[in-house]
């Protein structure tokens, strides 16, 4: 016993000092959705530990009590069926806690899957994302410029990413901002997001998508909209515009730095934008823009081998 | 050459290359010594054609050993490639096959066959049967396991490893993004071992339903023996889905189909939510049959019944029923809407109830007991708090907007193997030592056992836990490896040193195998623990009939009552004993199921159409097969039971 106490502590120790170096990225939002999360993670944190010590308490004190060289030596266990109201306690009591997160749970899901609620009202800046083997194009419609691996966003506006892939399922995640989402090939999710803060952080896809996934990140940076506006000025007086010839060179698979663009690729190579069974009237179109798309990843696939 | 070309791994490290020869030099040695000891037909008509669930399980055993031993290579070389920064040990392609082909065996090729090893040996002795209601089939499961493991296991020396996770999620399964047969492997090995599963589904619902000692009702029936039941009932309903999916992904592979696909039509959503509707159920699969171990072993060394059986009962069937209702929790992130994913949230949540009620029931079969520390219940012990911290952070991960910042990180895999670990890593070592005098009729040795046990649940702790931090620090799973500046280095390492603990305890677990042969005294009785259940009630090792005399059973604990009630157990005379025979079909129809699947996974169709036309002759053959088994005499079995020493009469 004496062993497990000191190695426990040790333990405790190490994971103390560990983690008071630096914050955890996830715990160390940016932005409105991410606080979000950290608060639900914190809240259950805390909730589960003292579930943890409860069971860890009651089986320390069974184990002291009751082994067999601390019992004397006519010690019978007796014969327990169970007991009502014991049985209701280790029932009700676990059907609580998980009524509260229930609720919990109803109410963040909303939050997340919605603008967030201090910047409603505001015209949110709406960006695809949409990955290749192994990198992220990020094309801003509004402002009409496209970047590879890197993002830049406005601070204290919503930011609408609309995600979608050209090749294996990603997942779009930058942990300071908020929760992760799927990128797909034959739809496109959209993911809230806000940045409370100027700053640089990380994002990275974070599902495996083959032999480039380690490296498949993104630099963020958030600015304010001033900084970002004379960003997208500068982009589109020094940057080359986005051919067709140029983004299927780019969607073939392999590692590019950091590229900037004016026009986005939507202009010829729109995301398919039909969710299944929805009532989308450009149906037959966005197929053929499909078509057109997978015939160019098939073939740069081709040429990767 | 040309044709021989396609059988080249397509990329070659030193250490495929060795494998390679110890792969070679290991099947030698294994005929040599078979010839030169003459073991050939003692193999043949003593193992390979047997029908006895008692040798089915021990075959199981062995099986899920090797495997383990080979999962547990793929995980240290894991962890030894992570273990610093910029590591280049492994490179990625090499990284990404040695993950996938960790989580198939261990989950498919290990932790399965562990538990269908403890349910073939215990089951049919813990209901007072002879054998399970369907001996050859029983055979045939286990050689189609055993096959599939082979046809996996095959891959990373011939034509190239899956190397798209053991999830393998489409398009990147699909041939465009996984050129090499690997993924076939995966899915036609796969394939073959699901169908065996099935078939063990079936017979444990016949046997537990059909065949259990007069007088034990249901609720008499000991717990792992339920546990093994609610478990036969979700492999029946789960199995097929896995079939399925598995087949439309074969379709895709070979025949370009676009189940998957995506162009024309095709749906890569489909295929993970098909492998999941397997997938999760799977998960409970697994763990039932890990409860029920402990919830044999509790009460045993607590000198005490298990506490309340009914409520213990109750949240089995409850967690069965709602392991089929959570499989959308493991893509929260697909892009469902709030109104979906609260409801799985809340479905997933749920689940902790019935655990919860299970956990409690364990520690108050404890209390008031006369709690001994063998090695079996240091692992019963160890396992309720570490089970305890997976099952909490599992709620954690269930709160969907919080998971979208778990998700594909090491959080995720801190938390499966904190629940995978102590609940069915802890069960099936404890479920070994426990039944070890059961099925070769000596003891292992304690002092040895449980030095394993420190190394294991220590290392286990500095392996898994620092996941979690590491998680929530952003660190992705399944990345090959991370920069010094991301700051992951130390805590990786860390895990690294944990798996080497681990790596350590499984040296010492096979130590005390070979020590335990060398040194452990044999006739230890039929009871060496003290137990309470009817498995206890006959010899160590068992003879071939089971028990002499069918057991009556009138309470929970028949054999408890009957060494300290006076309660008599084996009430009548020895009758004459219907055994079935041994068969080498199952072999034979399994092996051209081997071949079968190696022609598939190389396209290579007149050799496919060969063996499956084999198959369906194996088939045929059973149908017109006439067999009525054989009878043991009364003579025989009054002289194997003054030969093990028991008089039951």
């Amino acid at each position: 016993m004496n062993i497990k106490w000191s190695l426990l502590v040790i333990f405790f120790v190490i994971v103390t000092v560990l983690t008071g170096c630096d914050p955890l990225m996830v715990l160390d939002p940016k932005g409105p959705q991410a606080q979000t999360q950290a608060n639900v993670i914190w809240l259950s944190i805390a909730v589960m530990s003292v579930i943890t010590i409860i069971v860890c308490a009651f089986l320390v004190f069974v184990l002291v009590k009751y082994r067999d060289s601390k019992l004397p030596k006519d010690y019978e266990p007796p014969y327990i069926e169970g007991n009502h109201l014991v049985e209701s306690i280790i029932v009700g009591v676990p059907i609580l806690i998980v009524l509260f997160f229930s609720v919990v749970t109803i109410i963040t899901n909303n939050k997340v899957e919605a603008t967030p609620e201090k910047y409603k009202g505001q015209d949110p800046l709406v960006i695809y994302a949409s990955s290749s083997d192994w990198k992220w194009h990020f094309s801003y419609p509004e402002n009409d410029i496209e970047t590879v691996n890197y993002l830049y966003v406005p601070t204290n506006r919503p930011l609408e990413f609309k995600l979608y892939s050209f090749g294996p399922i990603t997942s779009f995640w930058v942990p300071q901002l908020g929760g992760q989402k799927y990128a797909m090939a034959d739809m496109v999710t959209t993911l809230h997001l806000a940045a409370d803060e100027e700053g640089e952080m990380m994002g990275r896809n974070a599902n495996f998508s083959g032999k480039g996934f380690a490296e498949n990140m993104f630099h963020v940076e958030a600015m304010s909209q001033a900084e970002f506006d004379d960003w997208v000025k500068e982009v589109k007086d020094t940057a080359e515009p986005l051919t067709e010839a140029k983004f299927n060179e780019l969607l073939q698979p392999g590692y590019t730095g950091q590229l900037t663009f004016t026009g986005t690729h939507l202009s010829f190579s729109p995301a398919p934008e039909h969710h299944h069974g929805s009532k989308d009237s450009n149906e037959d179109v966005n197929d053929e823009y499909m078509e057109h798309d997978h015939g160019s990843s098939n073939e740069s696939a081709h040429n990767y081998e | 050459m040309g044709y021989f070309a396609k059988f080249a791994v397509p990329h070659p490290s030193p250490a495929i290359y060795a494998s390679m020869i110890a792969i070679v030099v290991t099947v030698f040695l294994i005929i040599f010594g078979l010839t030169y000891f003459k073991k050939w037909i003692y193999l043949w008509s003593e193992w390979i054609t047997t029908v006895d669930h008692k040798k089915i399980g021990t075959m199981y055993l062995i099986a899920a050993l090797l495997m383990l031993f080979r999962g547990g290579v793929d995980a240290l070389m894991m962890r030894a490639q992570t273990a610093v920064p910029d590591n280049k040990l492994l490179d990625s392609q090499h990284y990404n096959e040695v993950f996938s082909a960790h989580g198939v065996i261990m989950i498919i090729f290990m932790a399965m066959p562990y538990i269908m090893a403890f349910m073939n040996i215990v089951v049919p002795l813990q209901i007072g049967a002879r054998d399970v209601a369907f001996p050859r089939l029983n055979a045939v499961s286990f050689w189609l396991f055993f096959m599939g493991a082979m046809l996996f296991n095959i891959s990373f020396v011939i034509g190239g490893s899956p190397d798209a996770g053991w999830t393998s999620y489409f398009p990147l399964a699909d041939n465009e993004f996984s050129p090499s047969v690997g993924t076939n492997y995966y899915m036609i090995a796969i394939q073959i071992a699901g169908i065996g599963t099935l078939m063990t589904g079936i017979n444990f619902i016949t046997t537990i339903l059909r065949m259990r000692a007069p007088g034990m009702t249901l609720m008499r029936m000991p717990m792992f023996t339920w546990s093994a039941f609610v478990t036969s009932i979700i492999i029946i309903f789960a199995f097929p889905v896995l079939t399925i999916a598995l087949l439309m992904g074969t379709m895709d592979r070979l025949f370009e189909t676009k189940f998957f696909a995506m162009t024309d039509g095709g749906m890569d959503m489909l295929w993970a939510n098909l492998f999941w509707v397997w997938g999760h159920p799977e998960v409970y699969i697994l763990i039932l049959p890990a409860f029920g171990i402990f919830s044999e072993i509790i009460p045993t060394f607590s000198r005490r019944n298990i506490y309340g059986y009914k409520s213990m009962v109750i949240s089995m069937v409850v967690i069965s029923l709602y392991s089929f209702f959570v499989w959308t929790h493991h893509f929260f992130t697909m892009g469902q809407t709030a109104y979906v994913n609260s409801i799985f949230s809340i479905t997933t949540m749920v689940i902790a109830v019935p655990t919860g009620i299970k956990i409690f029931n364990w520690l108050l079969t404890m209390w008031k007991g006369r709690i001994r520390f063998t090695v079996p219940m240091l692992y019963s012990i160890a396992f309720i708090p570490l089970f305890t911290i997976g099952g909490v952070t599992g709620v954690m991960l269930a709160m969907s907007a919080a998971d979208y910042q778990y998700h594909n990180t090491m959080f995720l895999v801190a938390h499966f193997h904190n629940v995978i670990i102590p609940g069915v890593a802890f069960a099936v070592l404890a479920g070994s030592t426990y039944y070890w005098p059961k099925i070769f009729g000596f003891m292992l040795n304690e002092r040895i056992g449980k030095w394993a046990f420190w190394f294991l649940t220590i290392g286990f702790s500095l392996a898994f836990f620092p996941m979690y931090i590491t998680g929530l620090d952003g660190q992705a799973r399944r990345m090959y490896t991370y920069s010094e500046a991301s700051g992951y280095g130390l805590l990786n390492f860390v895990s690294f040193i944990g798996a080497a603990f681990m790596a350590i305890s499984f040296v010492l677990i096979v130590y005390t195998i070979y020590y335990s042969i060398r040194h452990s005294p044999r006739h230890v009785g039929g009871d060496p623990w003290d137990a309470r259940s009817l498995e206890w009630a006959t010899h160590n090792p068992v003879p071939e009939y089971n028990f002499a005399i069918i057991p009556q059973v009138d309470s929970r604990e028949p054999f408890w009552d009957a060494k300290y009630k006076r309660y008599e157990l084996f009430k009548g005379d020895y009758k004459k004993i219907h055994m079935p025979n041994n068969s080498g079909v199952p072999f034979i129809m399994s092996a051209l199921f081997f071949v079968f699947g190696f022609a598939l996974v190389f396209s290579m169709w007149i050799l496919a159409v060969i063996s499956l036309i084999g198959i369906f002759i194996c088939m045929a053959h059973r149908s017109f097969e006439i067999d009525h088994g054989h009878y043991i005499s009364v003579e025989e079995i009054k002289e194997t039971e003054v030969k093990m020493g028991g008089n039951h009469k």
